[in-house]
Formats: structure tokens, C-alpha cells, sequence
């Protein structure tokens, strides 16, 4: 790449230039993240009156706590749940869409719309058709012979969050799926069903193979929403119950911080999930290059 | 092996445009048939409609014998170059040249003989384990020859594969494709817009225009004798001359052994002779415009006395005139093509 040097008339413009982007990291990104590596070591007493630094005591007793296990635990089922689910239905209907010819246009339109609902609000969208006692799919399931409870039963609570989750992230993988498909030339897939292949033949061995860089940037955006942007999500359907069975680990830093009052310990998950934000940004950046097939 | 038939073969596209509208052809088995044409006037439609890529919606195509009008492309035992050549780019050469042997469930040690047969023939040999993007367009236009010939098909189809090579490489690729042709004996159809790869290339020439069979015969064929105006001015670089009859009644050069009938008549740019042949001839008079010294040969641009209608003359060597030089013209009579302007066809005694 060739490097631009500028002459400034003044030494201090280019200073001044730069200062309101880095004002904006410092006041808004910088300083949180010191306060929370701050509050990670600090204890409050039960009152809130008084805090003491503890070192790393906070993460000692994260990593001893068996509920933040298995919160982790959790998470890790969410995120990969959610994800495949967000991923999986979004590649089907780009796959869908790209075989239409004049509907195309309308499909994507419709289809994006649901990104543009606030979190919160899809949460209740499904809190009422999940509704144990009004809800219309545990009415259909009965039909079925199926009791859904996710009020009661831990797996159906995770159910119900996995889909409510994965159902927001939809839009935004299907524009990107739709892209990538529509930038795998017409002729490969002519030439793949001269080959013999046919139609799921084609998809495995040619469409999917082709679309991995677009997978693999889906999947590190997916993780990452599931992660930490579904609190809406969980504390509008299930408030990370029941017995904690869909306790997410950002579900949890609120629990701990603003519920049951325990800053400190809060504060110290925040580190550990910034820790973990910044190890997938990391896989995200080195790998997207590498990783691109062809 | 096989013989191609197409009877009456129509598409109509679903917003009603006719891009082949009528086309009969019997391709013999082992013949190279070329479909020549400007764009848009069916040929790569007409070529999917073979490959099975473009439904047809009228008439009969018979691939060796066998009606394949619903067939899948798979079915239809064809193997296609395309113009971008359409190499699998997440797959190493041999993997693209073992994909279809693969979908057609071809043991692994036939597969390996087949390939490196293949590999062997087009000398593409050393860069098997390699992916499409490491090679260079000529290697990628062999890689994507060979996936046509390991199938070892009935029939290949060309969609005007050599259009994005350099010059060069276009000329050596053609000569490749023809002995490769010759040699394996296989029935082939090949688009082209370029009519030197379209008169070196066939067996038999086919001129389209507007979704319509112009002319079906020999490189020669055609060439000396064009059935239809279009044909006259499609196929010849430069291209035909065409001379009113009027223009030549007034001048009193009108030949009196043409049909009736004739309105125009063609001239082509190497019958135009600067010195009076013995055989019987007419003679024109004009002016050089401009010369245009060609290596082996040199194109002369005349304006025609009276009418100052752009004629080209092409002689081999260099020019000895200047430009503005008057310059007397003589073309044998029997080199004149009688064309009919009101049915756009050649009139013949």
C-alpha cells in the first residue's frame, strides 16, 4: 500500500483533526472499560456504603461459583442453537429467493423487515404466542400431545429463546446469503448440472464451498449477537428462568449487578465477556482473509 | 458419437421475445458445425437450448437418436466450454476435470486413467494439484477443454470459448480445438461472433439472424456463393461491396448476363482488379480516399465516380498510388453476386 504523507500548516491541526474520534473512544468505550476493570476488584459491602479492593478475588469465586458455570454452559448452548437456527433458516430462504426471478425485490424487502423490530418487542411478540396460559403454539402443540411449559420445563424455555433469538438475526444473514449466492457466477452452477450434479448436488459440492467466506463472517456475527445482544430478548420472554435454564451470561451480569446488587462480581463477568468479544473480534479479522476458499 | 437433429426448434421467452424462432438442422455424427452470427441473434440460445440449459418451447431436438427435449443437461451425454470457461474455483484442476466422472459414479482408477489421459492431451499435466486462480488464460481455457473431453461425450458444445484470450493464444487454442476435434471424431457445435474462427473452424457453417437459419453449408459456400444479403455482408473481411444496378445502367457498366431481377449487386473487395482482366468484366472509375497498407495485403478505401459510394479493394503487396489518385476498377462477371434487395436474396438465372 503507498503511504500518503500530508504537510499540515500547523503542527497542532492534525492533532485537532483527530481529536473529537479520539474523545469519543475515550469517553465512551476507554473509560467504561476501565471503570469495569476497575469494579471487577473492588467489593461493595451489603449496604453499598463502602468498597474494598479485593485483587482478583471476584474472578476467583466466578470460576468456583457453579451457576456461573453453568451460565457458561448455557450461553454456549444458546449461541450455537441460536446461530445454527438464524443461520440455517436464513440460507434456506436466500437460496429461495435467489431462484425467483420477479418476486425477488419484494421477498428481500418483506424479509428484512423483521431487523428493524426492537429486541425487547420481538421478546413479547413471543412472551404472547409462547404464552403458556393465551399462547397460540402451546394451543397447537396440544394438538399434538405436547404439554409446553417453559414456564416449568427448562428445555422448552431454551427452545423459546433459541427461536426468538435466532428470528431477529434472520433478516440480516438472509441479505448477506443473498449476496453471496448472487455473486456465485450462473455459469458454475451450468457447467456443475452439464457435470451430472443435481440439485442438492450442486448446492453441496459448488453453491456452499463458494459461499464459505460469507458463512464464516455470519457465524462470527451470530456468535457474537447471541452472546451479547439477546439480553432483550431473554428479559422479555423468560428473565433467564426458569432455575436459571436460559441464564445467559449477559443475562446474568444484570442479574448480579442490578438484582441482587453484587457489583463487583458484575463487573468482573463484564471483564470476562470483553475478554471474550475481543478473542472472537481477533478469530474474526485473521481468519476472514485465510479462510476464503478460492 | 451421435447425430444431432433439430426440427422446427422455437423459444419464446416468458415476456414473449423470440430469440429462436424456426430452426431445422442435421448434424451429422462427427461433424463441426459452426453457428456464426452478430449478438442477439440466437446463437448461444440455440447452443443451450442443446446443452439443456434453456427450455425448448417449440419443435423436437434429438441428441444420437433419442428426443431430449425435457432431458436434465446431465442426461443429455453433452459436455460444455463455456465463454468464462466456468472452472470450479474452489477445486484443484484435477478436481474440476474429475467432478462430472464422479457424479456419474465412475471408478476411482478409470477416473485417474481418464484424467491424466486428458491432462496428457492438452499438456496440462504439471498443474493438475493446482487451483483455477494460480493459472493463466490459456491453461484455464485447456483446463476447461479437458473437462469436456474426460466426459468423453457425444457431443461438445462451444460457447464462444476462445473470446477471451489474447490474439495470439486465440489463433494456437483454434488449431488445438480443430486437430483435437479431428482426432477424437466428436460431433461438435461451436458459437462464435468472430467469422475467421467461424470459416477455419467448420465442416459446415451455419449464419444466424434473427433467431433464423441465414445460410447452412460449406466455409467455402458460403463464402463464394452467399444465398441472402446478410450473408453476402456477414461473412468476408473486409466485407462485400454493394453496387446499385442503377448506378451501374447509368454508367452503361450494367452487365447485360445478369438475372432479372437484380438490383444490387455485390462485389467482393479481392474480385476488384486494378488492371483489366481478359475474361469478360465490367469497368468502374473512382478516386482513392484513403490507403491502408495491411502487411501482406493493403485495403484501398475508393469513392465511386457519380455517386461517391464507399467501395473497399484489397490487393495483395503495397499500393502504388496515391490518395486522390483516380483509379480504374475491372471485376469479372463472373465474380458478381445478383442479389434482390426487396426479398434480401440472391438471384439466381
Amino acid at each position: 500500500m503507498q503511504t500518503k504523507r500530508m504537510t499540515f500548516s500547523s503542527r497542532w491541526l492534525p492533532y485537532a483533526l483527530l481529536a473529537p474520534q479520539v474523545l469519543i473512544t475515550l469517553v465512551f468505550f476507554v473509560w467504561p472499560a476501565s471503570q469495569a476493570l476497575w469494579q471487577s476488584m473492588l467489593r461493595e459491602d451489603p449496604f453499598g456504603l463502602r468498597s474494598t479492593f479485593v485483587w482478583f478475588r471476584n474472578f476467583e469465586r466466578l470460576f468456583a461459583d457453579p451457576h456461573y458455570l453453568a451460565a457458561m454452559k448455557t450461553t454456549a448452548i444458546f449461541a450455537v442453537g441460536t446461530t445454527f437456527l438464524a443461520m440455517g433458516v436464513s440460507l434456506l430462504f436466500a437460496v429461495m429467493v435467489n431462484r425467483m426471478l420477479r418476486s425477488r425485490e419484494w421477498y428481500t424487502t418483506l424479509l428484512v423487515w423483521p431487523y428493524a423490530v426492537a429486541p425487547a418487542i420481538a421478546g413479547v411478540l413471543w412472551w404472547f404466542m409462547f404464552n403458556t396460559s393465551v399462547g397460540i403454539v402451546p394451543y397447537m402443540l396440544q394438538g399434538f400431545g405436547y404439554d409446553w411449559n417453559h414456564r416449568l420445563d427448562g428445555t422448552d424455555a431454551m427452545i423459546l429463546v433459541v427461536i426468538a433469538a435466532a428470528w431477529k438475526q434472520i433478516s440480516y444473514n438472509f441479505l448477506f446469503f443473498l449476496a453471496g449466492l448472487q455473486s456465485i457466477p450462473q455459469s458454475l452452477i451450468e457447467a456443475a448440472s452439464i457435470d451430472g450434479a443435481g440439485r442438492m448436488k450442486r448446492f453441496w459440492t459448488i453453491v456452499f464451498p463458494l459461499l464459505s467466506p460469507t458463512t464464516f463472517f455470519l457465524m462470527v456475527v451470530n456468535v457474537v449477537y447471541a452472546m451479547f445482544d439477546t439480553f432483550g430478548v431473554i428479559h422479555a420472554t423468560t428473565e433467564g428462568g426458569p432455575a436459571r435454564a436460559t441464564n445467559i451470561l449477559v443475562y446474568k451480569v444484570f442479574r448480579d449487578g442490578f438484582v441482587g446488587g453484587n457489583l463487583g462480581s458484575s463487573a468482573a463477568q463484564s471483564v470476562i465477556l470483553m475478554a471474550i468479544v475481543i478473542v472472537l473480534t481477533v478469530i474474526q479479522f485473521r481468519w476472514i482473509e485465510r479462510r476464503v476458499n478460492y | 458419437m451421435a447425430r444431432i437433429v433439430m426440427d422446427d426448434l422455437h423459444k419464446v421467452y416468458p415476456g414473449g421475445v423470440k430469440a429462436v424462432t424456426g430452426i431445422s438442422l442435421d448434424i451429422a455424427d462427427g461433424e463441426m458445425i459452426v453457428l456464426v452470427g452478430p449478438s442477439g441473434c440466437g446463437k448461444s440460445t440455440l447452443l443451450r437450448m442443446v446443452a439443456g440449459l434453456e427450455t425448448i418451447t417449440g419443435g423436437t431436438l434429438s441428441i444420437g437418436d433419442r428426443v431430449v427435449n425435457t432431458l436434465e443437461p446431465a442426461d443429455r451425454d453433452i459436455a460444455m466450454v463455456f465463454q468464462n470457461y466456468a472452472l470450479y474455483p474452489h477445486m484443484t484442476v484435477y478436481n474440476n476435470l474429475a467432478y462430472g466422472l464422479r457424479n456419474q459414479g465412475v471408478a476411482k482408477p478409470e477416473i485417474e486413467r481418464r484424467v491424466q489421459e486428458a491432462a496428457a492431451m492438452l499438456q496440462i499435466g504439471d498443474y493438475l494439484q493446482r487451483k483455477p486462480r494460480a493459472l493463466s488464460g490459456g491453461q484455464r481455457q485447456r483446463v476447461a477443454m479437458g473437462r469436456a473431453l474426460v466426459r468423453e461425450p457425444s457431443a461438445f458444445l462451444f460457447d464462444e470459448p476462445l473470446s477471451n484470450l489474447d490474439a495470439k493464444l486465440r489463433v494456437q487454442m483454434r488449431v488445438e480445438i480443430r486437430q483435437l476435434q479431428k482426432r477424437l471424431g466428436t460431433t461438435s457445435l461451436y458459437v462464435t461472433h468472430d467469422q475467421l474462427e467461424a470459416l477455419t473452424l467448420a465442416d459446415r457453417l451455419v449464419v444466424l439472424n434473427a433467431g433464423q437459419i441465414e445460410q447452412v453449408g460449406t466455409p467455402m459456400e458460403l463464402y463464394q456463393r452467399p444465398e441472402t444479403l446478410f450473408v453476402a455482408g456477414f461473412i468476408g473481411s473486409p466485407a462485400m461491396n454493394m453496387i446499385e444496378m442503377a448506378y451501374l445502367r447509368d454508367r452503361g457498366a450494367a452487365p447485360t448476363t445478369l438475372p432479372g431481377g437484380t438490383d444490387l449487386v455485390g462485389m467482393r473487395p479481392d474480385d476488384m482488379l486494378l488492371t483489366a482482366p481478359a475474361a469478360p468484366h465490367l469497368s468502374l472509375n473512382g478516386r482513392v480516399v484513403l490507403l491502408e497498407p495491411a502487411g501482406a495485403e493493403s485495403h484501398i478505401y475508393v469513392s465511386l465516380d457519380g455517386n461517391d459510394q464507399p467501395i473497399t479493394v484489397r490487393i495483395p503487396g503495397l499500393p502504388t498510388m496515391n490518395e486522390g489518385d483516380p483509379i480504374p476498377l475491372h471485376v469479372p462477371l463472373e465474380a458478381l453476386h445478383p442479389f434482390n434487395t426487396a426479398s434480401g436474396r440472391r438471384v439466381s438465372a
